[in-house]
């Protein structure tokens, strides 16, 4: 992915809010998701691109244009930018119709050229027949295809998008999930999206950007970040289930053996710093194989003995924590969960792979504060 | 009602509609700036927005007779180079009619277009929209309905203004007597059946002016 397309360091400050600090944001082709818990600063981050807030200092370039220069005293309003907005609950003008909403943003055009654009925009996404219609008359789902039409018609060199399935109840949040991933790929237009839901994420990111209290701690493709968090804190945004501080005892063959707790994993020693000693050990649950206490040879390093603690069933998964000399989260399927009889105090052993270990240094962690 | 009566009415009527045109675009235009903006003398703008509303309107009427008098700052202009008089000619009754009605109508738009949820407005510039054309298509729509009560206060508010008409415009009958001066007339004049007829069309058009002023603010919320 190219990372030309937008440039942008910058603070921004609201009295009692976080302060805003992005060093160096990228953004390319493809979507990028801009994550992160509720108030680290998404929306504010969002809101200074679009140009609806003007940071303090520093600088954003787009597209060969600069949009704001705080050393020039320079900020191109957001009427300039061409940049589609998607705010949260979409924003959509409640007095105008369906065909008016989207074909705001085109009154430079023709009365015949606009209608046109609107026309085929409301036929891609499925929205032909609702020209009439006002935004109260719609479903949230279709409210949401109407912002993004209106957003888009306009071909923006960059789309906003603002935790675009906030205002959507939980089955319409899954169902169209896949649905506005196709349409974004679709546009070819570079994308930012904003959420804190990990699964969006990982459904619809090409690449995430990890937001924490207002700065941008890690960025890279979404499944390396999820699994390698460069620190602590990131690693406690992107949920990753098994965090443990544990010891470096050795490194070998670029095998790193730890002790945590009371027992021993061997991991990846990858970008360690040479005088480690401190680390923290990053499982993803989904990572975790359970199998009998009676475990025959497997290629997987790591084979410990546990004996299960707590058991938590969610839909068809169920989030199972043993105890194998330190606290370690399995996700298994509620029928593996069955099949096994699994129960509080069950022994049975536990198989990570080495690979599937991410170690942080404990240095990397002092980002947090 | 006779046929003098009659005209009186529309007069009155005409003097009214005129004094909103003659006050919507700069009323609109201070309750949007007080609205939207927290700049410098905001609040001494406000204080005097509404001061006719709280002054004895005689006093208001005082001010704008010393104002637009021919020997006045602005009716001495007016008169140099327009050739134009206002005081005690129709022109003052407009005049009278739209400062008294001026705060009303103010409030009233200030408080719509505040209501206005800015985010409506930021995605309109966010689509290209410059300032007048987010004010026309977007702010000034969705707070119509606000406005247009406000607009109907005001208008019913003209229809019985008294005290500062009489003093900038007097009372010449066929020239500037509005409703509620002929209703005094009247009185003064011992014709408490005129009195009264008059009496009740002011009522009526105040009773209607009013409960639609009350159904819109009402459907609004």
């Amino acid at each position: 992915m190219n990372h030309d397309l937008l440039t942008a360091t910058f603070r921004k400050q609201f009295p009692g809010g976080p302060a805003i600090a992005v060093d160096q944001l990228r953004l390319g082709s493809g979507i990028t998701v801009l994550f992160g818990a509720s108030g680290s600063g998404k929306t504010t981050v969002l809101r200074c691109l679009a140009g609806l807030e003007r940071p303090e200092a520093g600088r954003i370039q787009a597209g060969g244009e600069t949009w704001f220069d705080g050393a020039t005293n320079l900020f191109l309003p957001a009427r300039r930018r061409r940049v589609g907005f998607v705010p949260q609950d979409y924003a959509l003008f409640p007095h105008l119709s369906v065909a008016r909403n989207v074909g705001y943003g085109l009154h430079e055009l023709t009365t015949g050229e606009r209608s046109r654009q609107v026309a085929e925009t409301l036929e891609w996404l499925g929205l032909t027949g609702l020209e009439d219609r006002l935004p109260r008359a719609l479903s949230g789902g279709q409210q949401q295809r109407v912002a993004l039409a209106r957003a888009v018609v306009g071909r923006p060199q960059l789309l906003l998008l603002d935790e675009p399935f906030a205002a959507l109840d939980t089955p319409t949040r899954l169902r169209l999930r896949g649905e506005l991933r196709h349409w974004l790929r679709h546009t070819g237009i570079p994308t930012l999206l904003v959420t804190h839901d990990r699964f969006e994420a990982l459904a619809l990111g090409d690449e995430v950007v990890i937001l924490h209290e207002g700065r941008n701690v890690q960025q890279g493709p979404v499944p390396a970040v999820f699994s390698q968090p460069f620190n602590l804190a990131v690693a406690e945004i992107t949920a990753v289930e098994t965090v443990q501080r544990g010891r470096l005892l050795e490194v070998r063959d670029g095998l790193a053996t730890i002790a945590v707790g009371n027992a021993r994993l061997t991991a990846l020693a990858r970008d360690l710093p040479a005088d480690a000693s401190e680390v923290h050990v990053c499982i993803r649950a989904e990572d975790v194989i359970l199998t009998g206490a009676d475990a025959v040879q497997s290629s997987a390093r790591n084979h410990l003995s546990a004996s299960v603690q707590t058991i938590t069933r969610a839909g068809p998964l169920a989030l199972v924590q043993v105890d194998c000399g330190f606290p370690l989260m399995a996700l298994l399927t509620q029928v593996a969960c069955d099949e096994m009889g699994l129960h509080p105090g069950h022994p049975l052993v536990a198989i990570v792979k080495a690979p599937k270990i991410h170690l942080i240094p404990a240095d990397n962690a002092k980002d947090r504060d | 009602m006779s046929h003098a009566q009659w005209q009186l009415v529309g007069f009155s009527l005409r003097m009214a509609l005129l004094s909103l045109v003659v006050v919507l675009p700069p009323g609109l235009a201070v309750a949007w700036w007080l609205a939207k903006f927290n700049g410098r003398g905001k609040t001494i703008l406000e204080t005097l927005v509404t001061l006719p509303l709280v002054l004895p309107p005689v006093v208001t009427g005082l001010v704008l007779l010393e104002l637009f008098g021919r020997h006045g700052p602005i009716g001495g202009w007016l008169h140099r180079t327009l050739g134009m008089d206002v005081v005690f000619t129709w022109r003052a009754v407009v005049l009278a009619l739209a400062s008294m009605s001026l705060p009303l109508l103010v409030r009233a738009a200030r408080t719509a277009f505040e209501e206005v949820d800015a985010k409506y407005e930021q995605l309109a510039r966010t689509l290209g929209a410059g300032e007048w054309r987010v004010f026309f298509t977007i702010t000034l729509p969705l707070a119509r309905r606000g406005i247009l009560a406000g607009i109907l206060l005001a208008f019913a508010r003209s229809l019985g203004e008294f005290g500062a008409t009489i003093m900038v415009a007097g009372n010449i009958p066929g020239q500037t007597t509005t409703l509620p001066l002929a209703i005094y007339q009247a009185v003064q004049a011992d014709d408490d059946g005129l009195a009264w007829t008059l009496a009740g069309v002011s009522a009526v058009i105040a009773f209607a002016a009013v409960l639609a002023s009350e159904r819109l603010s009402r459907r609004r919320s």
